[in-house]
């Protein structure tokens, strides 16, 4: 990967509490590129994605985007540098409509390629649903409204934790298939997942965590499947 | 494997040197009327009433999670029924006490009932609707004074004790054996299984519930004997002011603002807390005499420094820093013999 | 036997001094609804906006109504700097701090204000409006300042439902309340939002600190009687529903209406009873939100 990587995340601890949920984990994602981060149930990949979103307390220096140094803003700040998450479990707003969860996923303003328009383009079935409550949808046309809402934010790195969770295969793949669209726009993906087959067709590069550690890298080829599975289940 | 054979002991080394220096403390209170003057006695007497106050208090939302802001409606019934009993019944003053403290448990009773329905903040409002409703039935009691109250009658107050001084002596002590009977009824609720079932519902409610506690009913007893025991207190208070009326029976800022303050500035959820809390706030008190309510202001201010920046109170922080604890209240299993289990990892 | 032009005037004075209640119950519901808090000094900042308007009417000679220009913007300003300065610090999953920490301020505004203002009753005077009535039939007239009271209870009502359903600030508020981390990713600072929260809370206080000033006599201790009128009024209607919430406030003004015509006593009392005997048959309110 030549010159500075979109994303850097370099040494990073995190805690609850007293609980030591990562171990000096790094990582780089380049400009364009999908990465998966791969692990069992408490590995430590949505304390991962948390930390770099903001949700939890990091050292300044420990994530950086674009060479800026931001481990230490809120959330609500990294999202003006073009961090967005796709929350584990969809966790739309129950109080809100499906439009005004799109609406408030693009309530700063940064510009870019995604409106509402564009959305709706992408999949077509939100424009029919836009003014019904956001639980009453389908679990996948759910998870539609949580990547679209924070696309709404036009970012430039999309965090997406366990987007296959509770879906139906079908609905899984067919939400994979929409990922090219996305970063054919020159966004970044991370993709946390347990479902490995899926995430290693989409990625380019894949990391794994265990126990909190950083145990494994590379890129889908040349990484064997026992490798994986070893790092997986810590055998 | 035999079952080892194990105690539980409540007792650490600093609850003992605690129950020391309690006795002592409690030695020299008692003899009170042999070095101190009449001022000190009737300060003393109010100290007590506060701390006893702050305790219930602290029992009711510290450990019961039942936050109130009304018990100025036990502290006002307890007054009015010991004027209702004294003056209207012929019951003797000092007699009133324990019945008042069995009425204002029955009362209770159908108070909980109602107000239990509300969640959080709201109960806490709601109990202090049911105090207004106690008030303004209180002012509706035309044979007790109506809204502008009533003294109570000499003979009743001449019929306490032969002469002025023993009956100041007889109040004090009764002042001071009620806090007494009321620390030990919290201490002992505490170490009984009551106790056990609080601290589970204190630290995780539902977790409490899903372990079999029976968590309403758990807080309908501390409830109810919280309001037995304010009730008694409002008594002893008003035994002492000797005038009621409904404005100063059923106050929200003396029987439940200062009572709150004085506990989260000690520590809640701590059984010392009130002892230090009420310490600061006379002491806030005497120092500001001069200056109207500026002492009521600076209490609000301290409570709500101490809320933001030390949620544990004052004794929160010296115990925290030096492990002390006065009250035999920790749990620890001691084994008696027979074969230890081995440690878990 | 009291005649029934009587009963209907009686009702109707009680149902207008609902829209009071309402206005006090609506700045309550807000922010409950937005941070689950429950402000302990809402009845207290509502008579700390009637002496602002006391002392803005006194030093610039406006006229109660000109001096909501004055004290609705700085009630605001006041409301989102307690929230920013301390309020937030409290807020978390443990019911305690918020209560105790407006329970202090309830009781540093009162002290506060009786320091500045003594314990005198005073008055805000309205001219000419105060006395005007309108006449509707034989031995029932609405007065004016009454009617007007009750409008402006509706509007406001009107207007908070139309921010808080159709506006990015509504949307703002109902994700913030839905789920407070998710909202930080969409850039929503909960911080901020909830100091807006606040704002917008004083300013209905504001208003209704007015309208109180100039329908009744007010002095430092009457805000606790006025948090527990809304407080009333929030529950008879049922939690999180606006219209609700005007609804509960008419039922207990009517309450208090009719327990006065029977004995001047019983006016609170009857009030008081009304909520009880709601929350014993209806705990969640004659019109609970539905989820």
């Amino acid at each position: 990967m030549a010159g500075t990587p979109l994303l850097e995340v370099h040494g990073l601890d995190a805690f609850y509490g007293d609980f030591q949920a990562l171990f000096g984990v790094s990582l780089r994602v380049g400009q364009g590129q999908v990465v998966a981060v791969l692990g069992a149930n408490g590995a430590g990949k949505s304390t991962l994605l948390k930390s770099i979103a903001g949700l939890m307390a990091s050292p300044r220096e420990a994530i950086c985007l674009d060479g800026e140094a931001i481990g230490s803003l809120r959330a609500s700040d990294v999202v003006g540098r073009g961090i967005a998450l796709v929350p584990e479990g969809r966790r739309l707003f129950p109080s809100l409509s499906v439009e005004e969860n799109l609406l408030i996923g693009g309530q700063l303003g940064r510009p870019g390629p995604w409106t509402l328009a564009r959305i709706y383009e992408l999949f077509p079935v939100l424009e029919e649903r836009r003014s019904q409550p956001s639980m009453s949808l389908s679990g996948g046309q759910q998870q539609m409204v949580a990547i679209s809402r924070a696309l709404m934010s036009n970012p430039k790195l999309l965090l997406c934790d366990e987007i296959s969770l509770g879906l139906a295969p079908i609905i899984i793949k067919d939400i994979y298939a929409r990922l090219p669209t996305i970063t054919a726009e020159g966004i970044s993906l991370v993709i946390v997942e347990q479902d490995i087959v899926q995430a290693l067709t989409a990625a380019q590069h894949v990391y794994c965590l265990q126990e909190g550690r950083m145990v494994l890298e590379g890129t889908p080829t040349t990484l064997t499947r026992e490798a994986i599975s070893a790092a997986y289940f810590g055998v | 494997m035999s079952a080892p054979a194990i105690r539980i002991e409540h007792a650490t080394r600093s609850s003992r040197a605690g129950l020391v220096l309690f006795a002592v403390v409690f030695v020299v209170l008692v003899a009170a009327p042999w070095w101190g003057g009449r001022q000190h006695l009737r300060l003393l007497a109010e100290i007590y009433a506060f701390v006893a106050l702050a305790s219930l208090w602290n029992l009711l939302a510290g450990y019961a999670g039942l936050v109130s802001v009304g018990q100025q409606a036990y502290v006002g019934l307890g007054a009015y029924l010991l004027f209702a009993l004294a003056m209207l019944v012929g019951v003797p003053a000092l007699w009133t006490i324990p019945i008042i403290g069995i009425v204002a448990a029955l009362v209770s009773i159908p108070v909980a009932a109602l107000i239990f329905r509300l969640r959080g903040h709201y109960f806490a409002i709601g109990t202090w609707v049911v105090a207004e409703v106690f008030r303004l039935l209180a002012s509706q009691v035309s044979v007790l004074g109506g809204g502008s109250g009533i003294s109570l009658p000499v003979g009743i107050v001449l019929a306490i004790a032969q002469g002025r001084q023993m009956r100041e002596f007889v109040i004090y002590w009764l002042a001071l054996a009620l806090l007494v009977a009321i620390l030990a009824l919290v201490v002992w609720l505490l170490r009984s299984r009551y106790g056990l079932a609080l601290t589970a519902i204190r630290d995780n409610e539902l977790a409490a519930r899903s372990n079999g506690i029976d968590v309403g009913r758990v807080k309908l007893v501390v409830y109810v004997l919280t309001a037995a025991g304010t009730a008694m207190v409002g008594a002893l208070i008003f035994l002492q002011k000797l005038r009621i009326s409904p404005d100063t029976a059923f106050s929200v800022t003396d029987w439940t603002a200062i009572v709150i303050f004085i506990t989260v500035i000690g520590g809640i959820g701590r059984l010392e807390g009130p002892i230090i809390g009420a310490i600061v706030f006379f002491v806030l008190r005497e120092l500001l005499a001069d200056y109207g309510t500026v002492y009521l202001l600076t209490l609000g201010v301290v409570a709500i420094a101490v809320m933001l920046k030390a949620p544990q109170g004052i004794w929160g922080l010296i115990a925290g820093r030096f492990g002390w604890q006065l009250f035999p209240l920790e749990r620890r299993v001691v084994y008696l013999g027979g074969e230890q289990p081995a440690k878990c990892a | 036997m009291v005649p029934l032009m009587e009963w209907v005037n009686i009702i109707l004075q009680g149902a207008l001094l609902g829209g009071l209640y309402a206005m006090f119950a609506a700045g309550l519901s807000l922010i409950f609804g937005v941070m689950r808090l429950v402000n302990i000094a809402h009845g207290d900042l509502i008579v700390l906006a009637a002496y602002l308007s006391l002392l803005a009417t006194d030093a610039f000679g406006l006229g109660p109504m000109t001096s909501l220009l004055v004290v609705v913007p700085l009630m605001a300003v006041i409301g989102y700097t307690l929230q920013r300065g301390i309020l937030n610090q409290t807020l978390g999953p443990d019911l305690l701090p918020p209560l105790l920490v407006t329970f202090g301020l309830s009781i540093i505004i009162q002290n506060g204000l009786l320091e500045l203002f003594t314990a005198d009753s005073r008055r805000l005077q309205a001219g000419a409006v105060e006395v005007a009535s309108l006449h509707v039939a034989d031995g029932l007239s609405i007065g004016v300042l009454p009617l007007l009271q009750f409008v402006t209870a509706i509007a406001v009502i009107a207007v908070l439902q139309l921010v808080f359903y159709r506006t990015a600030l509504g949307r703002a508020f109902r994700a913030t309340s839905d789920d407070q981390d998710v909202a930080q990713l969409m850039g929503l600072d909960n911080r901020h939002v909830f100091g807006l929260a606040m704002a917008l809370s004083l300013a209905v206080v504001a208003i209704a600190g007015i309208f109180l000033a100039v329908r009744t006599n007010f002095d430092p201790a009457i805000g606790p009687a006025r948090l527990i009128f809304g407080f009333e009024a929030v529950i008879i209607g049922g939690l999180g529903s606006m219209w609700g919430t005007l609804a509960g406030g008419i039922i207990l003004g009517v309450a208090q209406a009719i327990g006065a015509q029977l004995d001047p006593g019983w006016q609170l009392l009857a009030g008081h009873i009304a909520f009880l005997i709601i929350l014993a048959i209806k705990p969640d309110g004659l019109f609970p939100k539905v989820q």
